[in-house]
């Protein structure tokens, strides 16, 4: 028990105790139950932490794009532009491919090799295919005089698709990184914790694109 | 093939930044030179450079602070200077460098010093204060160490090679659009905030995690020592606030480089979405600042007025409370912007009620005084000093939350008058207790108290003949900013701040002696017990400086104040607690992933303010392939023997075995 | 690492995020979860681009349906395929979440109802603003 610690005892100037936890509090089962963590709930817990900043960062180009979405300097509007047969491929294949990958997340936690290379293989097609449709909508924009540098509207349009793009394409270099890992080094609890940080972050990239295309490109459409 | 960078950038025609970038380059020549001369340079890399340890890469950050202070500092002594001379007068700085002087004062203030410094004490002290062997990501904590460290060499680079911004600390467009400043000041600026930025996010990723889930047995969130909360808060508030910087920079930098529209008057973008954006990161930002030091105060007041502290509970509620609320109080940087009554209401009242939480915590402090046997000690001293000054200016702060009384002061010296006293009264103070009171941990000696206590007096009187005219400056009506006036009232009190300046400069100087002194005299400052204040947290039950893996068996932690727990117990008893078993610990190993990525950081910052762009790829790929080698290492752990443990925790043993029998015979 | 020495093991009192519970971790179960995650996001989708689409409802409710619709999309994701749950193993991976949440609606409504005020408040006449024009 260690109520003697500072309370009791102590210093003769010491009495006063107010605001701190003392006597039967101390040392109880209650506050004993904050366990040594996993190093697995560390990484997956920091990475948790970096995802929750990141979807910040998309807020803040939300919020320009809330505010900016009507500045379209006389020139074309949402409506005038979105393609949503477009967009609901695009919407396909994230879905689909968020599936695929936790089929490969599944695999990696029992170390089989067809549903992890395998899920993996089908999310980097889904992925691949997302960015082709992406890259092919933005070039059209732009051939139509509708870049970025058009209006505002365009502009935080253009950032705040292609922010969410630039990740999908970070997520796929990590992805060809993870499957080269596993494939030299075995399901290794280190590259096990790599591979579960993966996944966390492309379910995260869905979930933005779920915002991204309800926010964007449907009320954008509507408009 | 080298962008916009030619002969031109470096400025012959002006002599000041030229002699002053060449009196810079010499220095660090000369120390490169010394280091290579003396062959320290296996030893830097081997124990420094590579370190993953938390407590080497806390150190690093607090001598980055330090010297980016004396940098900053420079910068305040010229701006001081030129305007006492310059009534009715050109005075000796062009405004042209006068504007990059202001700026580049706030950046290196605000992201070089007051930054590096607080995480350097969070990065030192929290995982001390746990119970813990190192933090979350130790190699991560590398990689944010070197990237702020880019940011600054960044900075420092635009003193000899092109310009710095002109812009003000914030940037603010659209002066800071390519229209009005078309040179790389601004590029600068943006890329070092910028990469130093991503280095500051993935700290506070880090440390959340740490305090979160890193900890000695049983030390549970309400035994936590107040640092450890407040360092919690505040790395919240980092992971909370700097994506919003990030993003905010992004949209400026692509309106810069590729032609967007965000903050630009033309084509509809918003140049005041940019003010809302950047304080809603600012605000949050003076908190990231303060909330560590206020943990430091608690520290401080609690070991020096032998109690523990007052309202432990209040202060935990009041660091929470403060870290949700400083994120609803940004408008009140920018109530003229004319946003209407309404909006100024709300956030003005919110801005009144975050002071609330502030003075819980500042009578909690006098609380935990009262009844105590305060020993001024010199870290003490800062904290009763910033107790007085810090009231101060929250005082002036609320009085500016006021829509209306904002409306006459803002922008004025009232306005520079009330964060200077905030955040020298308040952050700075506090960092120098924390220097103070945590350098015989890391290094086994203390800092001479002597000079400690002139360097305290000469700056904190330094401070107030500083800074007090500035309020007077700011009611009679003086903006900020002013290469040059012609107010004949204002002349005296400028020149009185101008000879404030040169009494801190004075207690810069005391600090950069006592440094030296101590380390002479280390033999006499020796701290052998690893204790040297009669400290309550875990950090002194090691030994100064600690080991490698901090403690040779976790602690097990059955309260609060878990050390001055142990330490009663054996003097009751009249001995340590017996040896413990021994067993070897893996630590991470060193890694130099962190410096390399920083290095292929700086061309890549440096290749993009000139438009380099094969070296911006370059670079980047670089960094890709530092990170891929880093993920391929196969033995990331090293492992510590059991008798290295058992020796170097049996020689702390001793230590406090000759301190407690000394205790005893006093207390017979 | 400090923690080295534990196993890896999935803990009782702590989870990762992304790590379904250790009672159902069989590969039959992960399936039939990341599979009605699946069915239930597409379905929404569907519906949203359905509702975007049509004339059938009043057309200013459309956009609160979206909404509605998008933050029931982001809750499925977020069970069935982050696995964050009201589970006591999960308290620190939700009040992290909360804590995102809170900040994501500030800096979007602090914005957006800010700007608003703003556009409220300055906008002029078209004829002044020609006249303010050199």
């Amino acid at each position: 028990m260690s109520g003697a610690q500072a309370g009791t005892g102590v210093s003769p100037a010491d009495p006063y105790r107010i605001g701190h936890y003392v006597g039967f509090r101390q040392g109880t089962a209650g506050h004993a139950a904050r366990e040594l963590a996993s190093k697995r709930v560390i990484v997956g817990y920091g990475f948790w932490i970096f995802l929750l900043s990141d979807i910040v960062m998309f807020s803040t180009f939300f919020a320009s794009f809330g505010v900016l979405s009507g500045q379209t300097a006389g020139g074309p509007s949402g409506k005038d532009l979105f393609n949503l047969t477009n967009v609901a491929i695009e919407t396909a294949c994230l879905l689909f491919s968020s599936f695929t990958c936790g089929i490969a997340s599944i695999g990696a936690r029992t170390h089989d090799n067809l549903m992890y290379y395998g899920g993996m293989a089908v999310t980097f097609v889904f992925g691949a295919s997302f960015l082709y449709f992406e890259m092919h909508e933005f070039v059209d924009l732009i051939l139509q005089g509708a870049g970025p540098e058009r209006s505002a509207f365009l502009s935080a349009f253009f950032t705040v698709v292609g922010c969410h793009g630039l990740h999908v394409t970070l997520g796929l270099m990590w992805l060809l990184t993870m499957v080269a890992q596993v494939f030299s080094k075995g399901y290794r609890p280190d590259i096990l914790r790599r591979v579960l940080c993966f996944s966390l972050f492309w379910h995260t990239l869905d979930i933005i694109w779920v915002a991204l295309f309800t926010i964007v490109y449907l009320m954008g459409a509507g408009q | 093939m080298l962008g916009k960078l030619s002969w031109s950038a470096i400025p012959f025609d002006q002599p000041i930044p030229l002699a002053a970038g060449a009196l810079v380059l010499i220095v660090i020549l000369a120390v490169l030179a010394w280091i290579l001369v003396k062959g320290y340079m296996p030893y830097l890399w081997r124990e420094w450079i590579t370190s993953v340890d938390h407590k080497r890469i806390g150190v690093m950050y607090c001598l980055l602070g330090l010297v980016m202070l004396i940098r900053g500092f420079i910068d305040a002594i010229m701006m001081r200077s030129q305007q006492a001379l310059a009534f009715r007068a050109p005075g000796y700085l062009p405004p042209d460098h006068f504007d990059q002087i202001f700026s580049a004062h706030g950046t290196l203030m605000i992201f070089f010093v007051a930054m590096p410094f607080v995480i350097g004490l969070m990065n030192f002290a929290m995982p001390l204060q746990l119970g813990a062997r190192d933090v979350a990501f130790p190699t991560l904590n590398s990689v944010s160490f070197w990237l702020t460290a880019t940011g600054a060499l960044l900075i420092n680079i635009s003193l000899v090679v092109g310009e710095f911004s002109r812009t003000g600390w914030l940037a603010y467009p659209p002066l800071s659009e390519l229209t009005y400043s078309p040179d790389v000041g601004v590029d600068y600026y943006l890329w070092s905030v910028q990469i130093s930025g991503i280095g500051t996010l993935l700290t506070g990723v880090n440390l959340v995690t740490t305090v979160l889930k890193i900890h000695a047995p049983g030390m549970t969130y309400m035994r936590m020592p107040i640092f450890c909360w407040t360092t919690l808060a505040s790395n919240l508030l980092i992971v909370a606030a700097f994506p919003v910087l990030t993003a905010t920079y992004a949209m400026l930098l692509l309106d810069r480089y590729l032609g967007f529209h965000f903050f630009t008057n033309t084509a509809g973008g918003n140049m005041m979405m940019f003010m809302n954006l950047i304080w809603m990161w600012g605000h949050p930002e003076v908190y990231i600042l303060i909330l560590p030091a206020f943990g430091i105060y608690s520290e401080v007041v609690s070991t020096f007025s032998r109690k523990p502290l007052f309202g432990y509970r209040s202060m935990v509620m009041a660091t929470m409370a403060i870290c949700i609320i400083s994120f609803m109080v940004w408008l009140h940087h920018f109530f003229t912007m004319g946003a209407g009554a309404n909006v100024n209401a709300i956030f003005g009242i919110a801005s009144m009620i975050i002071a609330v939480p502030t003075g819980v915590k500042i009578f909690n402090w006098l609380f935990t005084m009262y009844g105590g046997r305060v020993v001024f000690a010199v870290p003490m001293m800062w904290a009763i000093a910033f107790m007085i000054t810090f009231t101060i200016g929250g005082m002036t702060g609320v009085l500016l939350a006021v829509p209306p009384a904002d409306f006459l002061v803002h922008n004025s010296l009232f306005l520079v008058a009330h964060f200077h006293n905030v955040i020298i009264g308040g952050v700075l103070f506090g960092v120098f207790a924390g220097y103070t009171y945590w350098f015989p941990k890391a290094f086994g000696f203390r800092l001479h108290e002597g000079w400690g206590r002139a360097a305290f007096w000469f700056w904190v009187i330094g401070f107030y003949v500083a800074w007090m005219p500035g309020y007077v400056l700011g009611l009679e009506g003086m903006t900020r900013r002013l290469q040059h006036y012609d107010v004949a009232a204002w002349h005296p009190w400028l020149v009185i701040a101008a000879f404030g300046t040169v009494i801190i400069l004075l207690g810069i100087i005391s600090q950069i002696v006592q440094l030296f002194v101590s380390i002479k005299l280390r033999e006499e400052l020796r701290d052998v017990t690893g204790d040297p204040w009669n400290g309550r947290s875990l950090e002194w039950s090691t030994a100064s400086p600690p080991p490698p893996f901090n403690f040779g068996v976790l602690p097990n932690v059955e309260g609060e104040e878990p050390y001055w727990g142990v330490k009663q117990r054996a003097i009751e008893r009249g001995e340590l607690r017996p040896e413990p078993e021994y067993s070897e610990i893996e630590l991470p190993r060193n890694s130099p992933t962190g410096f390399i990525c920083a290095f292929f950081a700086t061309f890549a910052g440096f290749a993009l303010i000139w438009h380099i762009w094969w070296l911006v790829i370059l670079s980047c790929i670089g960094a890709f392939i530092t990170f891929v080698i880093f993920a391929w290492r196969d033995r990331s752990e090293y492992i510590i023997p059991v008798e290295e443990v058992a020796r170097l925790d049996r020689a702390n043993r001793t230590a406090r075995a000759a301190w407690l029998a000394a205790n005893v015979q006093a207390a017979e | 690492m400090s923690h080295a020495d534990q196993p890896e093991r999935l803990h009782e009192t702590d989870i990762s995020p992304g790590d379904d519970r250790p009672d159902r971790s069989e590969i039959a179960h992960g399936l039939i979860g990341y599979a009605v995650g699946l069915a239930l996001a597409v379905l929404l989708s569907i519906v949203s681009f359905f509702v975007a689409g049509t004339n059938l409802v009043w057309q200013p409710s459309i956009p609160i349906a979206l909404f509605v619709l998008a933050v029931a999309q982001i809750g499925v994701h977020l069970v069935f395929f982050v696995h964050i749950t009201t589970g006591p193993d999960n308290t620190n991976n939700v009040m992290a979440l909360a804590f995102g949440v809170l900040i994501v609606f500030l800096v979007i409504a602090g914005s957006l109802w800010i700007m608003s005020q703003l556009n409220a408040n300055m906008a002029l006449p078209m004829n002044q603003l020609m006249q303010m024009q050199p």
